[in-house]
């Protein structure tokens, strides 16, 4: 770890304003993936505004009939709140689908956004890795990549996103609300809030130096059956080898998201309309052009017989 | 004492307090926090800075030049040690890594500077501002290429299971040729790590020529020797401290980098130096379980007679290293007129491959059991009558030469008994719960017991408080409380009255632990110290020591009886012996024996395997401590479902090292992997193995649970995997259209 500086914001503005005037500052909340990553010297800010004290941390109901969440909520209160548990039933199980007890009380709606992926290379300052050292090479696209991603990868990086609440937000089109060191607030649509690899693996989002994330706003409820099946070698505290986030109404139609395949948490709205012909027929469309390894090809398969599982289950 | 004839009746038969399940004496320090582990022992010196290690980038090559200049001059260093400054060092015993000196790397992660200053932080920004020129060198990191190349070796792992580099009784090609049945596969188990949950740490402190390490250690008397060798000081100047150890698995067996850095590096900086090894360090600096390619076959008459039998393993290391001895309990499992075993070994630049759990026969259980199962079918016969079918009670290489007690088959029957075996699906694939396939599986145990000198100390106060001394270890076993149980059964008081203190290089060296030999040595080595401190008691009470009674505290003989602790009324008394075998071991094969029944649900969609039941059924000797030896089963079979569904070090093939080198990517099983475990003990004692009549069972609990989730993997779902870990990846091909 790097020696550095560090601050406590009060208002989010001046939290965007004071990570854009230190080169090389990052923002801190639950810091449980940004100081294990400084512990190894993956990330090295030299400055950290922590934006645990700026009031982010409630949800409220929005005009529109959706939830808004607020930026510093912690993952185990929002899996735990009532109405999104009651209408938002694929997040709730997302969130408790990840990490532990312990790490979900301290993380944060905003950091469980940009957790960095999970990829073994990654995390071994002595490998070539583009996304921590951009230019430097991958490591993983001819070593050891069961864990990594099948599509939208691209010859830099094929990395993954490990967010399994990522995954349930995008199944939901979930907008990503900011605000920027000018004071400027934005919406992101959760569809363009992660980037594709392709040849700046280090950049992972669509977020400007400094811009903060406030909050995450839910649209009106969906209704319909709600199902996240994460897929892992081990039965709890493991990452996703492939994860799914359905929200399948009666007659059939409806929405999937699926975690552990891409650098972002993967839809293709044109393979819904598939789904009453069935996974595999989901899988094609929701798949083409998958790229994958000698170690992780499996996840095509996977996938398809994952979304067999959730579309049978919703059924009954 | 001598120990050449089979036990006959001793205090320790009269099981008032020796055999009682009571809780751990050291429990209450653990779940409060007040047992101090290496790391913690801020109280035992002043002044302690840290160390933090670092280690190679390369595989295999050298270093031409190291820059250490930024790192010295980063606030708070007080002193760095590179490889550079010295010649290799000298190796401890049973390594075959270099730790530390000179520019040859060996493996990836090898130690190459350790850098103190006055906070683990500031240590660690230092470490990683070295920077060092490398001169790699190409390697040999796949052993499934290598394979080929392998030559014979025999190997005593130093952990209980050997071998020649072949063995040949009868002839195995003739008898195997004209076999009715025949199974001829090959089986895969992957590099291991031990995986505990406390690293490898020493806090060490000169004091002029002399060395304290308050370390992490399974064997102090092997690690004073070592680290005198490593070091080139005399053994007498080295003191090793270490009462509570957080899991080793065999891992801590050894002195390794962090001790030798501690040392370095508080001679460098004068100053008490700690460290700890981080994670990745513990999967690519230490050692690890070696992989294996096994070829099993097995021929057998139709009516399920073995008549053939071979087991060949083949393991890779660094070059003075040896081989996994997957192979030796198939010399003494079962019976068979003709054999033949055969272990190989070819070099590899890995890290280094040594002792865990069961060396030997842990993966080779893996291997064998799912063969057996494999054989069963092709026969029609049920896995466990075909086991009991070849059951021996005699070493099958030397007829003449019997088991000391051996009851396979009592745990064979009562465990399918209380398993309901019966209600198993002899064909595979008929079972269904919801989403899940449901399969059983039977796999033996077996894991030889070792007899190995150890000696303690014993004193009386003149409160009767009894002390007993030995540099035993307790990593978590229950080695506090069943020495407690042993010294209170011998001197006639209640565990309140019994204070026992470990793993100090200043006190009698015992067995130490590993290979499953702890309990039964460092038991009899209390109880020989004991013998003599009874003496000592009646000589100074004035009894014939051969009728005198110890019993609640009191002494008795007729109808005088005197408190024990008058014997110390006119000072303490102190007492001290060690346990020695005779030859019992060679004339009779003394092992251990346990069946295991798994049952486990397959995901039909996705291949996940989830286990929902495990039972095993020991026979052991006397059970010491029921209650203690449940939990190292329990364990035990936690670990053999991690090897037989999860546990892999992942190799990297071109850059020669394990990727997975945390405990995010290196899993293991959680609770939620582990729902229902039962352990049965047979009531049983085997006289040949000492004074206490007990044997081993922590490394048992291990041999043969793989198998037994792979062969009821197999009964769920009708897909034999043969490469472990058994990952829904080597399923998902093949499972059943999904619905
Ligand atoms: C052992 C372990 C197991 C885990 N298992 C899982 C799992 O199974 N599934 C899963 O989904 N996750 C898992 N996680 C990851 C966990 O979900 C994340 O670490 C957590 O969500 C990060 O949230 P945080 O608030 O602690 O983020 P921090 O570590 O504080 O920050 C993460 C990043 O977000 C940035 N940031 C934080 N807040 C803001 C903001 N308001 N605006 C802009 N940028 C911001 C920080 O600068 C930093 O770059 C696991 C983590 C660990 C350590
Ligand atoms: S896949 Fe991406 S994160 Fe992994 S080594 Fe390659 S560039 Fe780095």
């Amino acid at each position: 770890m790097r020696a550095f500086t560090f601050e406590r914001a009060n208002a989010p503005v001046e939290a965007a304003a004071a990570v854009a005037r230190t080169p090389g500052a990052k923002f801190i909340a639950g810091g449980t993936n940004l100081l294990d990553l400084m512990k190894l010297q993956i990330e090295t800010p030299t400055h950290l505004v922590d934006v645990n004290g700026l009031k982010l941390d409630t949800i409220e109901p929005t005009p529109e009939g959706g939830l808004r969440i607020g930026a510093l909520v912690r993952n185990t209160d929002l899996a735990a709140d009532e109405r999104v548990r009651r209408d938002y039933g694929v997040l709730s199980r997302a969130l408790l689908a990840g990490a532990s007890g312990q790490l979900r009380n301290r993380a944060t709606t905003a950091g469980n956004l940009l957790q960095r992926t999970r990829c073994p290379y990654f995390y071994d300052t002595a490998q070539p890795c583009n996304k921590r050292e951009p230019g430097s090479g991958c490591s993983a696209l001819d070593g050891f990549s069961r864990q990594l991603g099948i599509i939208g990868v691209s010859d830099a990086c094929i990395a993954t996103n490990p967010s399994d609440m990522a995954v349930a937000m995008r199944a939901l089109d979930a907008t990503v609300e900011t605000v920027r060191p000018d004071g400027m607030a934005r919406k992101i649509p959760i569809a363009e809030f992660h980037r594709l690899p392709g040849e700046t693996p280090h950049v992972e989002t669509t977020l400007e130096p400094g811009e903060l994330i406030t909050a995450v706003t839910l649209p009106p409820p969906l209704g319909g059956r709600q199902i996240y099946r994460k897929v892992r070698d081990r039965a709890s505290y493991a990452f996703a080898l492939v994860s799914v986030a359905a929200v399948i109404q009666r007659d059939g139609t409806g929405r999937l998201a699926v975690g552990g395949v891409a650098h972002k948490p993967w839809r293709v709205e044109a393979a819904e309309a598939d789904l009453p012909r069935g996974a595999k027929a989901v899988t094609e469309r929701l798949l083409a052009g998958a790229k994958s390894t000698h170690d992780n090809a499996f996840k095509v398969l996977l996938v398809e017989r994952t979304l067999g599982a959730v579309i049978s289950e919703a059924r009954s | 004492m001598r120990f050449d004839t089979p036990a006959t009746t001793n205090p320790i038969d009269q099981l008032k307090v020796v055999g009682q399940p009571t809780d751990r004496i050291d429990g209450r320090y653990k779940t409060t926090g007040t047992a101090a582990y290496a790391y913690e022992r801020h109280d035992v010196v002043p002044e302690q800075a840290y160390g933090f290690v670092l280690g190679s980038a390369i595989a295999k090559g050298r270093i031409a030049a190291m820059h250490v200049e930024d790192a010295k001059t980063a606030p708070g260093v007080l002193a760095i040690v590179t490889t550079l400054d010295m010649p290799r060092l000298e190796r401890g015993m049973m390594n075959a890594a270099y730790l530390f000196g000179g520019p040859i790397i060996q493996h990836y992660h090898q130690a190459i500077a350790v850098v103190v200053a006055e906070t683990f932080e500031q240590a660690r920004a230092a470490a990683y501002l070295i920077r060092v020129d490398y001169q790699s060198e190409a390697g040999k990191f796949d052993l499934a290429a290598e394979a080929p190349n392998a030559t014979l070796i025999g190997d005593d792992s130093g952990e209980g299971s050997s071998g020649p580099p072949e063995v040949r009784v009868g002839d195995f090609e003739g008898a195997f040729a004209a076999a009715a049945v025949k199974l001829d596969e090959s089986y895969t188990t992957p590099d291991e790590s031990h995986a505990m949950m406390e690293p490898h740490a020493t806090i060490a402190a000169w004091d002029g020529d002399r060395l304290t390490l308050w370390t992490s250690n399974q064997m102090i008397a092997w690690g004073k020797r070592s680290i005198a060798k490593i070091l080139g000081i005399p053994a007498q100047n080295v003191r090793l401290d270490s009462p509570y150890i957080g899991g080793g698995f065999g891992a801590k067996l050894f002195i390794r980098a962090d001790a030798v850095l501690a040392a370095l590096a508080a001679k460098a900086a004068h100053r008490p130096v700690k460290l700890a090894l981080t994670r990745p360090l513990i999967a690519n600096n230490t050692t690890h379980r070696p992989a294996t390619i096994q070829r099993i076959r097995i021929g057998a008459n139709r009516d399920g007679t073995i008549t053939a039998i071979a087991h060949e393993s083949t393991s890779g290391n660094l070059a003075e290293g040896k081989p996994e001895t997957a192979v030796s309990q198939t010399r003494l499992l079962y019976a068979g007129a003709n054999r033949l075993m055969a272990m190989r070994l070819t070099p590899l630049d890995l890290p280094e491959g040594n002792a865990m759990r069961a060396p030997g026969e842990a993966p080779g259980m893996m291997a064998l059991e799912v063969a057996m199962d494999e054989m069963a079918e092709k026969l029609g016969l049920d896995p466990v009558e075909f086991r009991i079918l070849n059951d021996t009670q005699v070493d099958p290489e030397k007829l003449d030469r019997r088991f000391s007690h051996r009851d396979l088959v009592g745990c064979l029957r009562l465990g399918a008994e209380r398993f309901g075996w019966d209600k198993r699906s002899p064909r595979p694939a008929q079972v269904r719960d919801g989403r899940w396939l449901i399969g059983a599986g039977v796999a033996a145990g077996f894991r030889n017991n070792l007899l190995t000198k150890s000696g303690a100390r014993v004193r009386l106060d003149r409160q009767g408080v009894v002390t007993v001394e030995t540099d035993m270890t307790d990593i978590g076993t229950g080695s506090y409380t069943i020495i407690a149980q042993t010294a209170a059964e011998m001197m006639g008081v209640t565990l309140d009255k019994v204070v026992v203190r470990l793993g100090d290089s200043a006190f009698p060296a015992s067995a130490g632990s590993g290979g499953q030999w702890g309990a039964n040595n460092a038991t009899a080595g209390v109880y020989a110290a004991c013998v003599k401190l009874r003496e000592a008691v009646a000589q100074q009470l004035g009894f014939n020591a051969a009728d005198a009674e110890f019993s609640n505290g009191d002494v008795r003989s007729g109808n005088r009886s005197v408190p024990l602790s008058q014997a110390a009324s006119a000072g303490e008394l102190v007492a001290e012996d060690l346990i020695e075998y005779g030859d019992l071991a060679k004339t009779h094969q003394q092992s251990t024996f346990a069946a295991h029944f798994v049952e486990v649900g397959v995901d039909a969609a996705t291949g996940e395997v989830r286990v929902r039941r495990m039972l095993a059924v020991c026979a052991a000797g006397r059970i010491l401590n029921p209650k203690s030896a449940r939990s190292q089963v329990i364990g035990a079979m936690t670990m053999g479902v991690g090897a037989a569904l999860m546990e892999e070090l992942a190799v990297d093939k071109r850059r020669g090292f394990f990727v997975n080198h945390d405990l995010a990517g290196y899993e293991v099983p959680v609770h939620a992997d582990i729902p229902h475990q039962e352990v049965v003990f047979l009531d049983e004692v085997d006289p040949m193995s000492s004074p206490m009549k007990a044997k081993g069972v922590a490394e048992l609990g291990i041999c043969g649970v793989g198998a037994a989730v792979a062969n009821a993997v197999y009964n769920a779902t009708g897909i034999r995997i043969r490469d472990y870990p058994l990952t829904l990846d080597k399923l998902i091909d093949r499972l059943p259209e999904a619905v």
